[in-house]
């Protein structure tokens, strides 16, 4: 798409999509959010980059292919899984940890890990069906 | 990983989860599906680099083996085991169960596997878009595995989706026309089945509250009895349609030879057979006196796909067409056993499963061979394969008859343990059609083999002409294609003359599905003292 005013608000709106997902991942284990929303949040941000400054350079600046992407999600989420091994708990048990930091603690969990798994997968998935739609688009 | 190093120093875990700890050997239920899971993840992380592929998956699917291989004769002795996900109290968390059917079927999957993947290395000139073929082969294992190992109906629905995805993908690798065809037909059919499936389990989760399988056996009873038929109907139909039983076979002939012969060899051996596993699971162990209400029509259905299968084999002229119609009539086989469920019907069933894996995927092995060989797909246009290639001839000869069931091959074990219990449970028009079915299987092969191997030259030409359209295996096709298929081919021979192992736990295989009391123990329900049966609850 090429109105000016669209590719100057792009980078801007595909930057706080992609903090936003973040931000909804993290947020995700007690309140509404999590990896899955946090990805579809993020493969939206993939996708209007995309229709601003076209497929070519939106796979330059992601360095990873989605796909590659996707397979790093389930990877870490089936091993975010077997760290309960060690514990003699059942496979994909939440273990969970806190670190002290200043005044709060911070939460460190395997569901957490899971999480992060989940967002990659529906970030990778997403964002290459996306971005085949549009290449589709740029070869008219 | 930083979650793990703090997490060993404080655990918090709430009350009312599991108190044992799990015993790391117990973790060999769920390693089979993680690796293939995090094989596949990784190979589709790496999947340009085409070296590092083969030697990967090939070594996941051997650790498979090997693990498969040993919780076999530890369930097989001591009986079943289970694992329930996240430490949860069962029927809350996901149960996985390991019994002698479910890591059998597991474990002959994997070697149907890993022969495929050997085989698939006779490819020359591997395409870019074959690249995709090696995670997708180890999610499929892992979907098919998965779907063999849940203990939960739900999960269950997620492997199939797991496998549906994966079997899509292989299906259209290459994308040629005929693919695309294929698999539109296989596509639309199996999301029908597969909603099918979705919509029975919202019915038995609104009336019955649990999707637990070891649960369902203790609740059912207890519910209304006439909603539980229309359940099992439901069910009963969308897994026809998996297994591709009569009258919903079309789309399996219609799509298995459009892919490459080891994409095929692999349908044919994995995804029919978790149809029919499911079939045996819910209709033997979770819904029997629904089962029994069924029982003359899954007669009919067997009875129909017995004769009408091996019939559609003989009319087809595409050679792996014809195999299609072979899997569908060892579908008609498994059936029969559902409709006898007797230890015999339900071993023989479990034998034939077991069989039908092995000998339907070399089966498709060897015609892929043949494919090669002839440089065609139509037995019309093959002919005088004997005399340039007498090993192919060989081993198709012995697929037919282990196939049909003849004595000494493999088949004829589990159609012997068929047969008797048809008549046992005097279904004599269900043990003719078994009868029927190796006369008519025998039939259409040995056609085949008269039109491939026998005949001099191609239809139309003189039959002193010899096929001049025969060419000579390649070297890396002789190593890799011939080698595979030569030793699948020897271990159906040698199970086919030493069975009885495959017998034992085949009959262990069906007590255990029909008396589920050490199912049920295993995945740490208790079992109801009186007959109440409402004390599903957990403890």
């Amino acid at each position: 798409m090429k109105t000016v005013i669209f590719k100057t608000i792009a980078p801007a709106l595909t930057a706080i999509m992609v903090v936003f997902s973040i931000f909804v991942l993290l947020r995700g284990h007690n309140e509404p959010g999590g990896g899955f929303i946090g990805g579809l949040i993020a493969a939206s941000a993939i996708a209007i980059y995309g229709i601003a400054v076209g497929v070519e350079n939106v796979r330059k600046a992601l360095k990873f292919d989605p796909i590659s992407m996707a397979g790093f999600g389930v990877f870490i989420a089936s091993f975010a899984g077997l760290l309960s091994l060690g514990q003699s708990f059942p496979f994909l048990t939440g273990l969970w940890g806190y670190i002290p930091f200043g005044e709060t603690k911070i939460t460190v969990s395997t569901p957490m890990l899971f999480d992060i798994g989940v967002y990659f997968a529906v970030v990778g998935t997403i964002g290459a069906v996306a971005l085949a739609l549009e290449e589709e688009d740029d070869d008219k | 990983m930083a979650s793990h190093s703090v997490a060993q120093t404080e655990i918090e875990l709430p009350a009312a989860m599991l108190e044992l700890p799990t015993s790391v050997a117990d973790w060999s239920i769920v390693f089979p599906v993680v690796i293939a899971l995090m094989a596949g993840a990784l190979l589709a992380m790496v999947r340009h680099s085409r070296g590092s592929q083969v030697g990967f998956s090939v070594l996941a699917v051997v650790a498979i083996i090997v693990i498969e291989i040993d919780l076999f004769f530890r369930v097989l002795e001591n009986g079943p085991v289970a694992m329930t996900m996240g430490n949860w109290l069962p029927p809350f968390g996901i149960s996985f169960v390991a019994d002698v059917m479910s890591v059998g079927f597991a474990l002959a999957a994997a070697v149907v596997t890993l022969v495929v993947l050997i085989y698939f290395q006779a490819e020359i000139v591997p395409r870019e878009s074959r690249h995709g073929f090696y995670p997708l082969v180890m999610l499929l294992l892992a979907g098919v595995t998965g779907a063999f190992m849940t203990g939960d109906l739900f999960n269950l629905y997620v492997w199939f989706e797991v496998m549906l995805i994966s079997s899509f993908g292989l299906l259209i690798i290459g994308g040629k026309k005929i693919q695309l065809d294929g698999a539109i037909k296989y596509g639309f059919l199996n999301f029908l089945a597969t909603t099918f499936f979705l919509v029975g389990l919202g019915y038995l989760y609104g009336l019955i509250g649990t999707l637990n399988m070891a649960d369902i056996v203790l609740i059912a009873p207890a519910a209304e009895p006439a909603a539980m038929t229309a359940i099992a109907a439901i069910f009963f139909l969308a897994f026809a349609m998996k297994a591709a039983a009569f009258p919903v076979n079309a789309w399996l002939p219609a799509s298995y030879h459009t892919p490459d012969a080891a994409v095929s060899a692999l349908f044919a051996g994995l995804l029919t057979k978790v149809g029919a596993y499911v079939l045996l699971r819910i209709l033997v162990a979770l819904l029997p006196e629904q089962r029994d209400v069924f029982d003359p029509l899954i007669t009919a259905i067997a009875i129909l796909t017995l004769i009408i299968a091996p019939l559609g084999a003989i009319a087809q002229t595409n050679l792996r067409r014809a195999l299609g119609f072979f899997v569908i009539g060892g579908i008609g086989a498994i059936l029969a056993g559902i409709a006898a469920p007797s230890v015999l019907g339900v071993a023989g069933a479990t034998f034939y499963v077991f069989h039908a894996m092995l000998t339907m995927s070399a089966f498709y092995l060897v015609a892929g061979l043949v494919e090669r060989v002839t440089q065609a797909t139509d037995t019309r246009q093959m002919g005088g394969v004997y005399a340039s290639n007498s090993l192919i001839s060989i081993m198709f000869l012995i697929l037919v008859f282990a196939a049909a069931g003849l004595p000494p091959f493999l088949g004829f074990w589990p159609k012997l343990l068929l047969t008797e219990a048809a008549l046992q449970d005097a279904d004599w028009w269900l043990a003719a059609a078994i009868l029927i079915n190796s006369i008519l299987t025998t039939i259409a092969g040995t056609r085949l083999w008269a039109h491939i191997f026998w005949r001099n030259g191609r239809e139309g030409k003189k039959s002193e002409l010899s096929n001049d359209r025969l060419r000579e295996l390649k070297a890396p096709e002789k190593t890799f294609a011939l080698g595979a298929s030569v030793a699948l081919v020897l271990v159906i021979v040698v199970i086919g003359l030493r069975p009885n192992l495959i017998f034992d736990s085949s009959r262990v295989a069906a007590s255990d599905l029909l008396q589920t009391e050490n199912y049920i123990e295993a995945v740490g329900l208790e079992l109801p003292t009186q007959a109440n049966p409402t004390t599903g609850a957990p403890q």
